[in-house]
């Protein structure tokens, strides 16, 4: 029975966790970023569509479309005021370019984290589920919320999958981060291309974060865990590489499931640290990396 | 001619100088310093309460003519931005008291200071027995440190008290597992509920002790419902929202019966989506219950001005202003070792009870005195989106009801 329980846990918490951590990867892969703010754009997305759904009687569907809003905005202002004018400026020598991005992403997430925490206080909130009650799985009381967002998950992961291959646009997305400079040389915007890859983050950060308010519940506190998290599912799958995000998204969460479930919850993020640091020594490319 | 007319203007001046102290001091505020974290539900009640007496106090013309300043520091929960804050408030801003934190570990870090700046302190909201108990160990130096809120060991009596008639009486409840967060309030409130539940005939089946940054309660509610208790005896108040929407969302079978601190204030059924309903919790005053007949009035007059009810430490930092007021204006003065005679000679009717600190000898030194006609408690479900007060049953303003996912024994 616990085996069971566990299987479906673990599948809903790692599908989440992929959605999280694939927008991640690939703005690593395309422009070369490393979103530090990436937790408090999904807590935002979350807070908004709890604000939205509750305060502004937007209900809940409503609620989960405004906070997937929310971290579009976000997104594109994480871009447009944190990462262009670093990668932009003349005054920062280009092999510092990106520990300066870093440092401001980390800073604007920061940023962001407690102005959450001043205006909506850092007790945790709950988006209302899109589907309430619960579904008897062989023996297992599963919340049909937690149906909900494996599927949701693996909807817009599917649909990541048939823009990134079916489309002109992903096409391109796709060789920008293989060879950026062919790109150029071929007539490319390399400009839209970021500007796209931003969108698509937005939008993956966003119904990740809103699925994750429904499912679990989100603090501004949560902020670091979540940056954490999307960090160690990428540098364990490969950076940039997002068939290892996906992956090594199901290895941390069936990896924290079993070890909340058969050790204790509150050493559950222990094993997947100590992996982490086995894979940067054995593996340092992590699991399907490229480079 | 020039001169004289220079040294006339110097003399001024200095007369000027030498007598505006003078005026000064007669108008001289009394200031509360208040540390506490304002982006936490318990923690921005106690600022805003506080000021709300200071309002009320300064309206009516103030302590002897002095009006009240209330002095803000946000701690974020942190004990050595409280210590800091501590300081500045002693050395810097020269307040006369300080109201501080709901958060036991940030009391205790703030407790010694207190002594050693001849400060006087009260905590609205943090529970350990070892706040007390330290001031008992060492009276001289700690005597400035006073417990405005309970002990844990009070706490848990004060659930099993209400047990007698809720567990055993209606809920025919025979088993328990006492579910609490890590930390130090709840050490000693374990304890005591590992030893009163028995007494009350309630069998404790285990004890589950969660860590603070847990998200997914999946496994804890897994694991209870397999040991099949008949009601979840808890300890929560950093963690609140999310166990209660996963025990909701999850629909475990088991009633939640206890204390739950983010419960006590009105934004948690909101922040839950309502998954609070059927949740029992304790709680020193509430807002349908006049404990006192002071009680009502306040969480009208703290609805009107914050829009939301006060979290539990509103009640008790809003008692607290007036208490300094109180003994300022008995004792005559504000300097610190009077004020701290005054308080202990404090007997005044706040709004969870009659207050009075029981003295140097007792188990609990500075903390207050619980029983009839002081102290006693309540126990109140949120039941369609209102806190309705359970028990006592003369207080009581509804039954206990449960969500039809949770099977009780009857």
């Amino acid at each position: 029975m616990v085996g069971l329980q566990i299987l479906i846990d673990g599948f809903a918490i790692s599908s989440l966790y992929a959605l999280g951590a694939i927008g991640f990867t690939l703005i690593f892969g395309v422009s070369g970023v490393l979103n530090l703010s990436h937790g408090s754009i999904m807590v935002a997305a979350a807070i908004t569509a709890w604000l939205a759904a509750g305060d502004y009687g937007a209900g809940s569907l409503g609620g989960a479309l405004a906070g997937v809003a929310a971290s579009v905005v976000l997104s594109f202002a994480t871009y447009l005021l944190v990462v262009r004018p670093i990668q932009s400026s003349r005054a920062i020598p280009g092999e510092e370019k990106e520990i300066f991005v870093l440092t401001g992403t980390l800073l604007w997430g920061i940023m962001l984290q407690e102005a959450m925490a001043y205006f909506f206080t850092n007790s945790p909130k709950t988006v209302r589920p899109l589907i309430a009650g619960v579904v008897n799985i062989m023996g297992v009381r599963t919340p049909a919320n937690e149906i909900v967002t494996a599927v949701l998950s693996w909807v817009a992961i599917g649909l990541l999958w048939l823009l990134v291959n079916r489309t002109r646009a992903g096409k391109a997305l796709l060789a920008a981060s293989i060879n950026p400079r062919g790109l150029t040389l071929l007539g490319f915007e390399l400009a839209n291309i970021h500007l796209l890859v931003w969108a698509i983050y937005g939008v993956l950060a966003g119904i990740a974060g809103v699925l994750l308010g429904s499912f679990l519940g989100v603090s501004s506190d949560n902020v670091g865990t979540l940056t954490a998290s999307a960090f160690s599912i990428v540098v364990l799958g490969g950076l940039g590489s997002v068939s290892g995000s996906l992956l090594a998204a199901y290895v941390v969460g069936y990896l924290e499931t079993m070890t909340a479930y058969l050790v204790s919850p509150s050493i559950r993020t222990v094993p997947v640290l100590l992996l982490l640091v086995l894979v940067i020594y054995l593996r340092p490319q992590g699991l399907l990396g490229r480079r | 001619m020039k001169h004289a007319y220079l040294y006339s203007l110097f003399g001024a001046a200095l007369g000027a100088a030498l007598c505006l102290p003078a005026t000064a001091r007669a108008a001289e505020p009394i200031k509360i310093g208040v540390i506490a974290e304002a982006a936490a539900l318990g923690g921005s009640a106690i600022p805003n309460a506080a000021k709300l007496a200071a309002e009320e106090i300064n309206a009516a013309g103030g302590v002897n003519g002095r009006m009240i300043e209330i002095v803000e520091y946000d701690d974020h929960s942190s004990a050595s931005d409280a210590v800091r804050a501590f300081q500045r408030a002693a050395n810097q801003d020269k307040v006369h008291a300080v109201i501080a934190s709901y958060i036991s570990e940030v009391v205790l870090a703030l407790e010694p200071w207190a002594g050693r700046l001849k400060l006087p302190l009260i905590t609205p909201g943090a529970a350990s027995d070892l706040i007390t108990k330290r001031v008992h160990d060492d009276y001289n130096n700690l005597k400035y440190v006073f417990h405005g809120y309970l002990a844990s060991t009070q706490i848990s009596d004060a659930v099993c008290e209400s047990g007698k008639d809720l567990l055993i009486g209606q809920m025919k409840a025979k088993t328990a597992v006492v579910v609490s967060e890590d930390a130090a309030w709840t050490i000693p409130l374990d304890e005591e509920y590992l030893k009163c539940l028995p007494k009350i005939g309630v069998k404790v089946l285990d004890h589950i002790r969660l860590s603070p940054d847990t998200t997914d309660f999946t496994p804890i509610f897994n694991k209870i419902e397999g040991i099949k208790p008949d009601v979840m005896v808890t300890g929560i108040s950093h963690v609140g929202a999310q166990p209660t929407v996963q025990w909701q969302q999850q629909q475990v079978p088991i009633p939640m019966f206890g204390v739950s601190s983010q419960a006590t204030t009105s934004t948690f059924w909101k922040d839950t989506n309502g998954a609070a309903e059927g949740v029992v919790f304790n709680m020193f005053s509430a807002p349908d219950v006049a404990v006192t007949p002071k009680t009502i009035p306040f969480a009208r007059a703290y609805e009107k001005k914050y829009g939301v009810t006060p979290a539990y430490s509103g009640y008790t930092a809003y008692d607290d202003v007036y208490m300094f007021a109180d003994a300022i204006k008995r004792g005559g003065s504000s300097e610190p070792d009077k004020l701290v005679d005054a308080m202990e000679k404090t007997d005044w009717v706040g709004t969870i009870g009659r207050i009075q600190f029981l003295g140097k000898d007792d188990q609990f030194t500075h903390g207050m005195k619980i029983g009839p006609g002081f102290i006693t408690g309540l126990m109140v479900q949120w039941q369609s989106g209102k806190q309705v007060t359970v028990w006592p049953a003369e207080a009581a303003s509804g039954q206990m009801k449960f969500p039809s996912f949770i099977k009780t024994v009857n």
